[in-house]
């Protein structure tokens, strides 16, 4: 059982605050996703989980032990870095065992091991090497094996596919998913790839400027964004912002038109994503200006009152730039938002 | 540009590296010629363009009064210099390469400081100093002052050999179960060994060529340098030849073991 | 340990050492230096000033510095971007020119003296070619101008690589990409040295020249080789004072003048040779 709590976690470099008051409970063998753009935080927290920075303020637990205070080597965890980290004076061989031999374990029980994880990870060929004679997608699965031969109970991936190109992210995004799941461990995953989190993740933990602003299931991130912030960093293109003022009874006036939402009697942002729309009579009225066929599906990015729309259209559609659309939102997709605290509102 | 003209500035290039590659190697040459020629010879009158290996000259040095004792003073010094320097300079080498710490850009000023200053110079009041102290005149004494002439070189190479080496590994060897200790000594050791041999070597040389402090501090145990330097004036031509190619020899030497680290070294502590 | 303490416990070593070492001794220089007949003065200074050396060891070392630094900085120029062009051979012919870094004054000037003294390599090449019957003994005073040149040449042949070495690291730090931009404008090569490797050498052109300067203001051993008393040098007379004179003070005065020395060009070549700040590579 490796139940991660992180509670009330803070820290601050000088006087950048890096990370506000941080709250996450991880469950035992959950895929985490901790998502999020440059610079919002993500790896400080993963390193405070690893032990290799120190919170300013709060407490990590893994397992229902309070593993703040100790050194990274006691917390029974392993990481896979960025840029793999693979020892440059080592075989691939003693790499994948340098974790089992720190344990003192026996010399064929730390062979079984490695032979097993280099196995699971396709490189049972490149056990002689050194990592000097390993492409980048091969040094990749090493740092992975290494991790595992550990047999850890939370493994903790900082951007670990970052350095790879993209059909090979796609096939490594897919074996690492099945590995870690038949590995029976907790796992946190940083990446700034919305896609990568989506299609990996059981939970994503999106985070914004050293806060957690929603930690919730893929799809519920994407449907029910629970800030305005997740719902234009979530989904490309991004969602679509309107401002709304209510004219009574739960109806809305929303770019000329009028709309059923909220029973409130304050101005919202009207939201929704391009392709919950469809052309019909009634609706938003959008004077296309860009038309955008990318085979699947036709974006348009149009103006509607004034303000920036885009619209994921069939792609056997005719529209041309000048053309006025009129789109209307599916009912239930449609998201109210709050504009002065940016939270959704139901 | 024509094919003659570029053909005409190949040659001049050529011919300039050919010049100024003789121009380092013929002064050494010349004193080869010296040290392996009989005394008789290196005396004589005109000098013969090419060694007749004698061993003549070279013979008299070793038998020569106290010469031996300065040549294993000076291996002595150079050695402890070459081990404390290191000890002594590597940690702080791989404190400025890990941390931020306040009082880092003083203690970096020290350090540069320290380079700056004609170190040999201090060697009058350590002389003073040393008297107290029952340093004076000992080997160990001098290979202090040596150190204090190294130090500034073993802190700012293996600043520069330490920070070539990625954090990550060591975080990644922290994380598979090593503390700080031997996260330094099964990564960052066997990575950083030969370019910390390289600096040892150069700490060693430092010491193996300073002339000032040696002739300051020693009285009985003169180093080679010293040594040579107090009999400069009175000493037969043949004994300053072959003393000044034994004290050239560790240099070729030297500058070989080193070649690799000469400039990456000096690349990073420009800055 | 405690990160937080670590960084301090690792740089303490060296910390004591050089306070011990390096700033203790250097107060006791400078009080030495400021204490004559039993109270503070400038009498120290006074009297290695007006000694009648003095004025010829000053002049001395400052021509020979002079005449050596510029000379080693166009050698170390000139020889730093012939390898940078270089392409098979570069390691055999940096190793050759990067020799005389591992050799000592006095090695240098013993070198330098077996093709000088009288039954020298010299002299036996002038009289094989016949422009002289009978050696001359060019290390003596009818021939100032001589020992000069011998110390210079050692000087120059001895010291050149240290700053071939800062310059080839240098160069070696300056992005390919720069030269090739130039070079796609149409710069020809000397304009690419001017306005590219000279403005962006800047660091390691104040580096090498601080350190060369300084080294030059300290020569000794290699004038003691060639010159012995006939071209007094400072270094040589703070011997002088210490070990024929026994005189403490003022080779300690003498030891503060050439510090002063020392620092003054330091600053003159910092000032001269400034990088703007945020216009480094
Ligand atoms: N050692 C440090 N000292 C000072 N500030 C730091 C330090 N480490 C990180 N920061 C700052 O903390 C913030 C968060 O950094 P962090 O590395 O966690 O970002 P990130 O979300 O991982 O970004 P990226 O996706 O670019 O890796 C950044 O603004 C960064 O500048
Ligand atoms: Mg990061």
């Amino acid at each position: 059982m490796a139940v991660i709590e992180i509670k009330n976690v803070a820290k601050r470099f000088g006087s950048y605050q890096a990370l506000h008051d941080i709250n996450l409970t991880i469950d035992d063998q959950e895929f985490m996703v901790l998502l999020g753009a440059s610079g919002c935080g993500k790896s400080t927290l993963l390193r405070i989980i690893a032990g290799l920075e120190t919170q300013t303020t709060g407490e990590v637990w893994i397992g229902g032990r309070r593993i703040d205070h100790l050194p990274p080597k006691d917390r029974g965890i392993a990481m896979v870095f960025q840029n793999y980290a693979v020892f440059p004076h080592l075989t691939v061989f003693e790499n994948i065992g340098f974790g089992l031999r720190m344990q003192k374990l026996p010399n064929d029980e730390v062979k079984r091991r490695v032979e097993r994880t280099a196995e699971l990870m396709h490189i049972e060929q490149l056990l002689s090497r050194y990592s000097g004679e390993l492409s980048g997608g091969q040094r990749q699965r090493v740092a992975v094996a290494r991790a595992l031969a550990m047999e850890p109970d939370v493994i903790l991936m900082d951007e670990p596919l970052s350095n790879l190109d993209a059909l090979l992210r796609m096939e490594m995004r897919a074996e690492l998913k099945g590995v870690l799941a038949e590995s029976n461990t907790t796992a946190i995953y940083v990446t700034h790839d919305q896609v990568e989190a989506m299609s990996m993740a059981d939970r994503i933990s999106v985070m914004h400027e050293g806060r957690i602003v929603q930690a919730a299931s893929p799809i519920e991130v994407y449907r029910d964004p629970a800030e305005r912030f997740v719902a234009g960093f979530i989904g490309n293109p991004p969602m679509n912002f309107l401002p709304a003022e209510p004219t009574g009874a739960g109806q809305w006036r929303v770019a000329g038109q009028t709309l059923k939402g909220p029973d409130l009697n304050r101005p919202l942002e009207f939201a929704i994503r391009p392709e919950d729309m469809t052309l019909s009579d009634a609706g938003l009225k959008a004077k296309a200006k860009v038309v955008e066929p990318l085979g699947a599906h036709l974006l348009v990015t149009a103006e509607v009152d004034g303000t920036l729309f885009r619209a994921v259209l069939d792609s056997d559609l005719k529209v041309s730039p000048g053309d006025v659309l009129t789109l209307a939102p599916t009912p239930d997709r449609i998201r109210w938002f709050d504009p002065k605290s940016h939270h959704a509102v139901q | 540009m024509n094919a003659e003209t570029r053909s005409s500035g190949r040659f001049l290039y050529t011919a300039s590296v050919v010049l100024l590659c003789a121009w380092v190697i013929v002064p050494l040459y010349l004193l080869l010629i010296n040290t392996l020629s009989s005394p008789e010879t290196v005396n004589s009158f005109p000098k013969p363009f090419w060694p007749e290996f004698d061993l003549g000259s070279l013979s008299f040095f070793a038998g020569f009064e106290g010469m031996l004792t300065a040549l294993k003073n000076s291996i002595l010094v150079a050695a402890m210099t070459m081990v404390m320097s290191i000890a002594i300079g590597a940690p702080a080498g791989y404190a400025l390469s890990r941390f931020d710490f306040p009082g880092k850009g003083l203690f970096r000023l020290l350090i540069l400081l320290t380079r700056a200053f004609p170190l040999p110079l201090l060697a009058l009041p350590l002389a003073v100093m040393f008297i107290r102290t029952g340093l004076d005149d000992t080997v160990f004494g001098l290979a202090l002052v040596h150190t204090t002439l190294a130090i500034p070189f073993s802190v700012l190479i293996t600043f520069s050999l330490f920070s070539g080496i990625p954090i990550e590994l060591e975080e990644a060897a922290w994380t598979l179960g090593c503390t700080r200790l031997t996260a330094f000594t099964k990564v960052v050791l066997p990575l950083i060994l030969p370019g910390i041999t390289a600096s040892a070597i150069f700490a060693f040389v430092i010491s193996w060529n300073e002339v000032f402090a040696a002739a300051v501090l020693t009285i009985e145990n003169r180093t080679l340098t010293a040594f040579l330097l107090q009999n400069l004036d009175t000493s037969p031509l043949h004994l300053k030849f072959a003393g000044g190619f034994i004290l050239v020899v560790p240099a070729l030497i030297f500058i070989f073991a080193v070649r690799k680290y000469l400039f990456a070294m000096w690349g990073i502590a420009n800055r | 340990m405690n990160a937080r303490y670590l960084p301090y416990l690792l740089i303490l070593p060296v910390t004591l050492f050089l306070c011990l070492f390096f700033l203790y001794p250097f107060i006791l220089v400078a009080q030495q230096a400021f204490y004559a007949d039993g109270g503070w003065s400038l009498k120290n200074f006074q009297d290695v000033t007006s000694h009648w050396k003095f004025p010829i060891s000053f002049r001395n070392t400052m021509l020979l510095a002079a005449a050596v630094v510029p000379v080693q900085l166009a050698l170390a120029l000139l020889m730093a971007t012939m390898v940078t062009r270089m392409q098979k051979g570069r390691d055999l012919i940096l190793y050759v020119w990067t020799i005389p870094l591992g050799i000592s004054d006095l090695a240098a000037g013993i070198i330098w003296l077996a093709i000088f003294e009288q039954s020298g390599f010299l002299n036996s090449m002038m009289s094989g070619l016949g422009v002289v019957d009978r050696p001359v003994n060019f290390l003596s005073y009818q021939h100032p101008g001589i020992v000069f040149l011998a110390i210079a040449l050692a000087e120059i042949w001895r010291a050149t690589a240290i700053m071939l070495v800062i310059l080839v690291a240098g160069i070696g730090l300056i992005p390919k990409e720069y030269y090739e931009a130039a070079e796609v404008f149409g710069a020809s090569p000397w304009k690419r040295f001017t306005r590219i490797t000279l403005p962006l050498l800047r660091p390691s052109l104040q580096t090498a020249l601080v350190l060369r300067v300084i080294l030059a203001f300290e020569i000794f051993a290699v004038v003691a080789a060639l010159g012995g008393t006939l071209f007094p040098v400072l270094m040589g007379e703070t011997y002088a004072y210490q070990f024929d004179l026994l005189n403490g003070g003022a080779a300690a005065a003498m030891a503060l003048i050439i510090l002063a020395i020392s620092i003054a060009f330091t600053l003159i070549i910092m000032r001269a040779l400034r990088v703007p700040k945020g216009a480094t590579i």
